[in-house]
């Protein structure tokens, strides 16, 4: 398994060389996007609206932080759980998104985008919210104030550690790990 | 028969507020425990690694800067009150959730309360979730559990048949688990409610989450049980953080209470590996 050093936006060639269970330290700019932004963010596309970020290259973290304490860019931000995103993931990919932070399964239709068009999914380790919180550079909200911790947010990120769940070959490392470690008691 | 005692409820607001920043900064001791247990154990390297991280994250949170995870929860509340106690200056209810209130606006916790529907954030993380017993006594125990979305969402209530017995729940409870994968961010303490009824279960599967981690159940049958399952979810081989290895859940703790000829009720419910809860009496 390799580690990677990585900047956003991400093109093709970076995602192609990434193998589930490779390490990347992830620095640039990602955007946070949740369960309400997104609900927003694909009925805009569907109106032929803008939406808030350009998608293509960019990488979408799956968190609502907590709020930030003064001189503090943001509070903790550890991932939130990815399958509440199932349904929109693949309509970004579509449009360009290149990557997604977040924790746990997420659907065969994600998967199959991520072959498709050349994404991938990267998990964070949930709960790990104070270590992460501190990758994070700076942080300014770009839209929908008013979903307070599910506004979208423009980070601005350090060496995040992540590790490559979905690559763009098809290989899961939830499976891939689970049946390595099964019935080893 | 204790002597009726007058309880202000601006104490009950004051050790509500206390709990819910002290839940949100410091892991309880006995849930680090038992992950430095875990730890030892572990031949997976990349669950060590991640095992060392939340360890770091545990130690990062407790200097109050960052809370240990950002969803600070809904603020669950396990109530005991004495029969013999008399609640003063105001109401028992209005005070829970100021002291919710100012400890979600003091700390810097996510306010994570909003419409089913509409998915508008009220902004105060309210209203707190009461549970309310009344026990023998004029005391009032307060239990403050911060409950996350991810580790909740990952529950159930079934309704199984009587003829699914012992064998039927211990399968249904590993299944679940080992479906839910790394979604409840594992290691997990696994809460299991058998009997009652339907509510009655799931009460009791996220107060069983509480226990000291690994205590077993005071009934030698539900004990047998919780290593039984405890092992089964463990040789899933899904690991901290879904990355793989032998520590899946920390924990398995079932109660049990009589239930009707007719049905078996289980409920599941999942504490993530902050697990965060204080507890206090006044």
């Amino acid at each position: 398994m390799a580690e990677y050093k990585l900047t956003t936006p991400l093109s093709d060639e970076d995602i192609i060389k990434l193998k589930a269970g490779d390490k990347v330290l992830l620095s640039g700019v990602v955007y946070t996007a949740r369960d309400a932004a997104h609900m927003r963010m694909v009925e805009s596309l569907k109106k032929g609206e803008e939406l808030p970020f350009d998608p293509k290259g960019q990488v979408i973290y799956y968190v609502g932080p907590s709020p930030a304490r003064p001189g503090k860019p943001i509070g903790s931000a550890g991932p939130t759980t990815s399958y509440r995103m199932n349904p929109f993931a693949p309509i970004l990919i579509e449009k360009g998104q290149k990557g997604m932070i977040g924790k746990g399964k997420m659907s065969d239709e994600v998967k199959e985008a991520c072959v498709k068009y050349k994404a991938c999914y990267f998990a964070s380790i949930g709960g790990a919210a104070a270590v992460v919180g501190k990758a994070v550079k700076k942080a300014e909200v770009i839209a929908y104030p008013e979903l307070g911790p599910e506004a979208v947010r423009r980070l601005e990120v350090e060496d995040m550690p992540l590790f490559v769940c979905y690559d763009a070959h098809g290989n899961d490392l939830y499976e891939i790990a689970k049946k390595e470690w099964a019935n080893k008691l | 028969m204790s002597e009726v005692r007058n309880v202000s409820v601006k104490d009950v607001e004051e050790a509500i507020y206390k709990l819910a920043l002290d839940a949100a900064y410091h892991i309880p001791e006995d849930v680090l425990e038992a992950e430095k247990k875990a730890y030892e154990k572990e031949k997976s390297e990349t669950a060590k690694k991640v095992l060392e991280t939340i360890f770091e994250n545990i130690k990062v949170s407790s200097e109050e800067e960052f809370p240990l995870c950002q969803d600070t929860g809904l603020g669950i509340i396990f109530l005991e009150v004495g029969q013999d106690v008399h609640f003063t200056d105001g109401y028992i209810v209005d005070a829970i959730n100021k002291g919710v209130e100012r400890a979600y606006k003091d700390g810097y916790l996510r306010k994570s309360s909003c419409h089913p529907l509409t998915r508008a954030n009220y902004g105060n993380n309210l209203p707190a979730i009461i549970h309310t017993f009344v026990v023998p006594g004029n005391k009032v125990k307060i239990i403050f559990d911060a409950k996350g979305g991810g580790s909740e969402s990952m529950s159930k209530v079934q309704m199984l048949k009587p003829a699914d017995g012992r064998d039927g729940i211990i399968q249904t409870v590993v299944d679940w688990m080992i479906q839910a994968g790394p979604n409840p961010c594992p290691p997990t303490i696994v809460g299991v409610g058998i009997g009652g009824d339907f509510e009655r279960a799931a009460v009791m599967a996220k107060h069983a989450t509480l226990r000291k981690v690994g205590q077993p159940s005071d009934d030698p049958v539900l004990a047998e049980m919780e290593q039984e399952i405890l092992t089964k979810i463990n040789n899933s081989g899904i690991g901290p953080a879904g990355l793989g290895g032998l520590t899946t859940a920390l924990a398995v703790h079932i109660e049990m209470e009589p239930c009707h000829i007719a049905t078996l009720p289980l409920a599941i419910n999942t504490a993530c590996h902050v697990n965060r809860h204080k507890e206090i009496e006044l």
